[in-house]
Parts: structure tokens; sequence; C-alpha cells
């Protein structure tokens, strides 16, 4: 008789290679989804190590971050870019790599194309060298970000050594309100617990919260963990991943589809498995949310207010002036009074179709502020597709929304949509840190809704009471 | 790799909490597919003003901390992106270890893969530290990864822990994609008994 297990466990102890001795598990991996950005020195070191990659077809690429979301065929102005570009292209090519290139069909954002496609599976070991890979635990899989040193180790083994993180529980209780959504839920528990407040841990949501969420929803609350320090989150699979992961291109077929649905189903936390930290969440108390300062704890309600600051540590009051500073905004504004510059619907938070639809539901009807410039970035080429198909994009345009190409975008500005100065953007994406979004630019994270309604009011605005159309 | 065993140099403060990987290299520079010559990029946003120039009330930029090798700085240092360009431009600027209450996971990885060793004291311990370089001229510290110690020559000392294999590396500055591959048949076994499930 084994002790009880957390899923975490499970997946764990199941991708152990091996424990050497005086030294770290070497734990396998399943899958490796590489970008342009951190693997260029990767690919360099095996070659001048003349090791190959010892399972290429366990390893898919794509182009996101530097990609420009101008019509595709726009050519590449940056040649820094473009030659990060050409470089991941090249290295695919040398390793024998398959690459979801930009005039690929399959093209988007990494964390959006992996479950798409069908790669991402529950019980799976997954990396990439992005912070956001934390997203994929939404199948209840156990999916980390890794540095390029890694992602050479990847390449070259197939395994890492790893020291195994400790499990917390994240009981969510309730429903989600009209107007609240996942994204909320995320900046809720990162509030509740801090930007490191889970740093050590592997994360497993659950609750009734979790459960009623679409895997749009449970990937946009795994994707966020990493902004509370996770090593990973993961929700158990069930009827609703099933559902997702069914005939995508990747994804185990016919008989195979049985037999892995069976196996599947043995994914989750065994009754009396014992956690190192568990904390209670009650989502029927949380009303969209937005973040004032420049880290994504630093969230308040869109009813709240800039919070004033007296009692703490002198070192806490200088950060918050600090902060209060850069956002150019005064302690004690209401949030609803800040107006916004630029709106941006996208990223691998919050990008999907059904974060689109949410989106284009707010701004059916309405034209976007004449103060504000909005654009919408779909998550993928396929996202971009069935949002078409659905009018989506005639809603947005017809409103005065830019429609785009996929790609990472503005949430991280490394190709050519950023902020200026001192310009103020309500964001769909998962970090307001300073100059993230462009040098002296002020984000503030939101819903997708709430994003929506920003850009039409030109302020932040309680969705919970738009009038739809 | 660099082994890093015991190694003392001029500490440089920079006593804020959450500084994350894209203060300590903005994404512009993340474009180079180099791994060198990053460090004339570090902290580039609060180094330089929006015209380019020097901010002389940077700490960094202060004559007194030029040619440090240890950072201090506040907890939950290299929080966000997992961009291990942070790290090459910390090295390249010259800093061999940095303190503070509490490092990211992701940040801390990567700078064992560089020789960069973090060291994890107290909220008090790293605040005298702050105070220390503030207050005293080329103020040293030593850091000390054979003992596990950090001392200054004014009477300050204090116990860091580390992991050992984490340890081990550093000291020796092993290659650790050579260390795994001597288990090259448990992962060829391990791959045979676990077939690839993508169909």
């Amino acid at each position: 008789m084994t002790n009880p297990r957390t899923l975490f466990d499970k997946i764990w102890d199941e991708h152990i290679v091996h424990v050497p001795s005086g030294r770290l598990p070497l734990l396998y991996i399943d899958l490796h989804l590489v970008h342009e950005v951190t693997s260029p020195q990767a690919f360099d070191g095996l070659r001048a190590a003349h090791r190959p990659v010892r399972q290429p077809q366990r390893t898919f690429a794509t182009v996101d971050h530097n990609v420009p979301t101008e019509a595709r065929g726009t050519p590449i102005l940056d040649p820094i870019a473009g030659l990060q570009i050409q470089t991941l292209q090249r290295n695919c090519n040398e390793f024998g790599i398959p690459l979801f290139d930009l005039d690929s069909p399959d093209q988007g954002i990494v964390h959006v194309i992996g479950p798409e496609l069908g790669l991402t599976q529950p019980g799976m070991t997954i990396v990439c060298g992005d912070s956001h890979t934390s997203t994929h635990g939404a199948f209840g899989a156990l999916a980390f970000g890794i540095g390029t040193s890694e992602v050479e180790h990847v390449l070259a083994t197939q395994c890492l050594p790893q020291r195994k993180s400790k499990n917390m529980l994240i009981s969510v209780s309730g429903r989600l309100g009209e107007g609240v959504t996942a994204k909320d839920l995320a900046l809720g528990v990162i509030r509740q617990i801090g930007t490191d407040g889970a740093a050590g841990y592997v994360i497993e949501y659950a609750g009734d919260a979790v459960r009623s969420l679409s895997m749009e929803g449970r990937m946009t609350l795994c994707n966020m963990s990493i902004e509370a320090g996770a090593r990973a989150a993961m929700v158990a699979p069930d009827e609703t991943t099933f559902a997702y992961v069914k005939k995508r291109r990747f994804a185990p077929q016919g008989r195979d589809w049985d037999q892995a649905v069976t196996r599947w189903r043995s994914l989750s936390s065994d009754p009396g498995a014992i956690y190192d930290a568990t904390v209670q969440v009650d989502a029927s108390q949380l009303a969209p949310l937005v973040t004032w300062g420049t880290n994504p704890g630093m969230v308040v309600p869109v009813t709240g207010h800039v919070p004033v600051v007296n009692g703490g540590a002198d070192a806490d009051r200088q950060a918050i002036t600090r902060m209060l500073e850069y956002m150019g905004l005064e302690a004690g504004t209401p949030i609803e009074q800040i107006a916004v510059d630029r709106v941006f619907i996208g990223s691998c938070t919050n990008s999907r179709l059904e974060d689109l639809r949410a989106a284009a539901r707010v701004a059916k009807g309405y034209r976007v502020s004449a103060k504000v410039r909005a654009m919408v970035v779909p998550g993928s080429q396929a996202v971009k597709r069935e949002a078409e198909q659905e009018g989506l994009h005639r809603i947005f345009q017809e409103a005065g929304f830019e429609w785009r190409e996929s790609g990472c975008s503005m949430c991280l500005g490394m190709n050519p949509d950023i902020l200026q100065p001192g310009e103020r953007c309500a964001s769909t994406s998962n970090r307001n840190f300073e100059g993230r979004q462009g040098r002296g630019g002020r984000t503030h994270l939101v819903s997708p809704m709430m994003a929506a309604a920003a850009a039409i009011a030109g302020h932040f605005t309680d969705v919970r009471s738009w009038k739809f159309h | 790799m660099d082994p890093f065993r015991v190694h003392t140099g001029r500490v440089a403060p920079l006593h804020r909490a959450n500084i994350d990987t894209d203060q300590i290299i903005p994404k512009q520079f993340l474009k180079r597919i180099e791994r060198t010559g990053f460090g004339e990029f570090l902290f580039f946003d609060w180094r330089r003003g929006q015209d380019g120039a020097l901010d002389p009330s940077f700490s960094l930029n202060q004559p007194r901390y030029s040619g440090a090798s240890l950072l201090v700085a506040g907890k939950n240092f290299g929080c966000g992106s997992s961009r291990e360009h942070a790290v090459w431009s910390l090295a390249d600027f010259g800093f061999r270890a940095i303190i503070a209450p509490s490092f990211a996971d992701i940040f801390a990885n990567n700078c064992v893969k560089n020789g960069v060793l973090t060291v994890v004291l107290s909220e008090a311990q790293v605040e005298e530290i702050v105070r220390k370089a503030e207050q005293i001229p080329a103020y040293e510290l030593t850091v000390d990864l054979e003992k596990c110690k950090v001392h200054d020559r004014q009477g300050f000392s204090a116990s860091f822990q580390i992991d050992e294999f984490t340890r081990h590396c550093l000291l020796e500055g092993l290659d650790e994609i050579g260390l795994t591959l001597q288990h090259e048949s448990g992962i060829a076994a391990y791959e045979a008994a676990h077939p690839l499930r993508l169909a």
C-alpha cells in the first residue's frame, strides 16, 4: 500500500529516469517547446560540443516573441529581430525540429498552439524557455519554464536534473460572478498570497470554481501562477479536459484515445494526499480586478481606489511611492476615474477564442473612445481563423479596434507594438513591470471584458454594469 | 564554467524588493543571438535616462561601487521572465554572487548554470550589508562557498544554506549536460518503456 499521492507526486514519480547518488533526480521531459528568443545560444552550445538533439520528434518550435503583427509578409524592419527569426529557422533545419514558422497556418504564441494542436496532454512533463510554460498545467501536465542553459540540456538529453518542489493546494470554492473571469481569479490569488507566495511550490488548483472553468479559463489561471512565484501550476484533468483534447491533431486517436483517457482518469490527487501548504479562496467574493502598481500583486477591485499607505515599514512606503510615481497616479484616486490611452487584448494569458468572444460581446455596437488606440492580437493563426468565421473581427473593426496577426506583441513589446513613455494601457497580459510594454509605459492588468470596456469608455469601468447590445 | 570557491569583492547595494528580469535586462536586448556582451545593457532603463545618459543617482553608476562583484538586493530577486540574459548581463558586468533574502526559482537555476552564486540571507542580515555598503568606502565581503559563509573585515559573519549538488557543481565548475549523459543507458531504457504518444 503506497502513501496517498498528489497529482504532482504522480507525474513526478512517473518521469524519474534515475536518482544518481549525491545528485538531483533526472526528470524525463515528454515535450519541449522552443521559440526564437531563448534558444539561439542553446543551439550554439550543442554545435560547440558536437551534440545532436536527442529527440527532435518531442521538440516543436514556433516564432512568436519578435514577430510583427502587421499583415503577414510585411518585411521585418528590425534587422536584429529578423536575424533571430532566421536563426531559429536555420537551427530547426539543421537539427530536424518541426517549426511552425511565420507563414505557417499553425503559427502562434507557443502556449496557445501547444494545447491547440493537441501536443499538450494530461500527465506529460513539458518545458519551454519561457516562464509562462505553467499555462500547460491546465491539462494536468507538469509544465514549467526554464532558462537557455536548461533548453540546451533538454535538447541534448531530453532530461533535466530537478529538485522536487513542494505541493500547494489552492482550493477555490463558490462561483465567479457575472463579469468576473479566470483572470480576476488569477489576480485575486496573487493579491492573497503575494508575488513570491508560491515560490518553491507546484500549485494544484481544485474546488468547484476551478472545475467549472473552461480549458481557456484554466489556462489563464495556470499561466499567471508564475506571477505568484510558483514553479508550476496544475488542474487535474476531467471531462472538460478530455473534450478539449479529443480529435486535435497530435492527440491520440481511435483505440489509443480510449486507452489514453483511461490512463488520464487516474491523474488526480489521492484522498488524504498531503500538501505542504493549503490556501482557500472564495470565488464569489471576487470583483473584476485592476492592477495599479508595477507588480501583479498590486491589485484592487475596479470599484476601489489607488491605495493610500500610512503605516508599514519605511522600505514598503518608499516602494509604493516609487510605484505611484512611475504609474503617474495619486493615492486615493478611484480606479474608475483612471483614463487609458491604449488597450491591448492578447498574450498567452488572454488571447484565445473564449477571451476574444468575451471582449467582442462587450464591444458589440459600441465605438472605441476617440482618445484610445485599441488592438486585438489573436494568440494564434487558428484563433484568428475561428474568430473570423464567427465574425468577431467585424465586431472589433466596426468598433474601431485594430485586428492584427498572431504573436506575443505588446505583452512584452519585443516587436514594434510598444507603449510610448507615459502612455497608460489597459492590458490583458500578465506583467505590469516597469517598462514591460515599452519604456515609461504604464500597464494595468485586467480581463478581456474589462479591457474592451475601458477601450470604449476611455477609462476603467465596472463591466458588471455594462449594457450589452 | 569557472568554478566558484572563495571570492572577495566590493559590494554594490540595490535595496529594492521584487526586482524582475525585465529590469535586469530590458526586452530590446533579448534579440541578440550571442551569449556574451550583455553587461553594458544591465539595468539599462534604471542606469540610463531617456536620453541615454548615465543617471548618477543609480547605485551602480556611483564611482564608490565601480568594480563591484557582489550585488546585494531585496527579496524575490529575479522574478518574472525566464530570460537567462539577465544572468548573462549580471555576470558580464562583473558580478560573481548575488545576496538577497530570496530569489525567484528560474533565475536562481539560471545563475548556477553560469557559475553565479545566489546567497540567501535573512532580511536583517541583508539590511546590515546594505547599510555597510552605503557607509563604508570600498566595502568588501568574502563569500566562501567551501564553508558556506559570508564575512567582512568589520566583524560581520553569516552562514548560508545551499543544496549539496548545486554547491558541488559551482565548486567544480561542472558541465551538467556531461553529467546527465553519463546516464545515457538509463535514459534509453526509460524511452523504450515510455514511447512517444503524439499522434
